[in-house]
């Protein structure tokens, strides 16, 4: 079965309820559905292909483990990402172990949200590279991210859930998601500014 | 009189205003900001588009092999479950019409 035609006969809570039942097809639809979204962040969150790989075959074999812990309070996806990020986050902690930053460092002063880089961006930018570059770019700029602030970032902006469900999925409150949210935003959009801006602008252009 | 909300308010809110989660009242203020403010209307601007272009970003395929070893470890685990219990039904534990390389 194509991925398309998975995608158009696609009803989550069906599977999952047959899954639940022994139903080893369901299952592996619900993995052929979710394991590029599971893949991409995790590598996004680990930065590194053997701990996103590892990740990605852990998400599922807990999930699959631990379908009948699985209630249908949240979306099946949401689950899924709580799993995988939970597997995420412990790869990168054994990565940085020897280093001293942890990763629910205390980042909200309240006080650092600043726009330094101020300058509207060419037409298009998308046009103007490859996708391939266009990829490289927008993931250079998330990898330099904090930890922190790229986890909450990947979860609402990249993979488009709510802010409460990426609080859920991070054991987050909603004040402390938005907080990380807005600045892991406001650096992103810097980053992005330096690679995209026009061209001769620069901010006093604008006054 | 109402005072003009600053360049740091209106920071501090650009989630919520990007996010359409303002009540509209707020929302207005701060929309009178960005109109009138050219700073905060570039931050607006490319705030937005640098959401929209991660956005538009489509997750690439998951690399064969590792896709192929991925569909392995599940069948494992699907046989190993199935063997224990014996509650599995439907034709076959095996995850075949998927690609397992």
């Amino acid at each position: 079965m194509s991925s398309t035609t998975i995608a158009s006969a696609f009803d989550e809570a069906d599977l999952v309820a047959k899954a639940k039942a022994g139903d080893a097809d369901a299952f592996t639809d619900l993995v052929n559905q979710y394991e590029r979204r599971v893949f991409r962040m995790a590598k996004q969150i680990t930065q590194n292909d053997e701990d996103a790989e590892d990740v990605l075959q852990e998400t599922f074999l807990k999930a699959y483990s631990h379908l009948d812990d699985f209630q249908g309070n949240s979306k099946f996806y949401t689950w899924l990402v709580r799993i995988a990020v939970n597997e995420a986050l412990m790869k990168l902690r054994k990565r940085r172990s020897d280093k001293t930053v942890p990763l629910d460092e205390p980042i909200d002063t309240g006080e650092d949200v600043v726009a330094r880089e101020v300058a509207v961006w060419e037409d298009n930018p998308e046009q103007r590279y490859s996708r391939e570059e266009m990829a490289n770019i927008l993931d250079e700029a998330v990898q330099s991210l904090k930890p922190a602030y790229r986890t909450v970032f990947v979860l609402r902006d990249i993979e488009e859930m709510s802010i409460e469900e990426t609080a859920e999925a991070l054991d987050l409150s909603i004040s402390a998601v938005k907080s990380r949210l807005l600045r892991a935003r406001l650096q992103l959009r810097e980053k992005l500014t330096r690679q995209f801006k026009r061209k001769g602008d620069d901010a006093l252009a604008y006054l | 009189m109402t005072l003009l909300l600053t360049c740091k308010r209106f920071l501090h809110e650009l989630n919520d205003y990007l996010d359409d989660l303002l009540d509209p009242q707020l929302k207005e203020e701060l929309r009178k900001h960005v109109d009138e403010c050219p700073n905060c209307w570039v931050i607006c601007d490319t705030t937005q588009k640098t959401l929209t272009v991660y956005k538009g970003m489509e997750a690439q395929a998951v690399p064969a092999d590792i896709q192929s070893r991925l569909m392995e470890a599940v069948r494992r685990k699907i046989a190993d479950k199935c063997g224990s219990s014996g509650s599995c039904h439907g034709e076959h534990p095996e995850p075949s019409g998927h690609e397992v390389k």
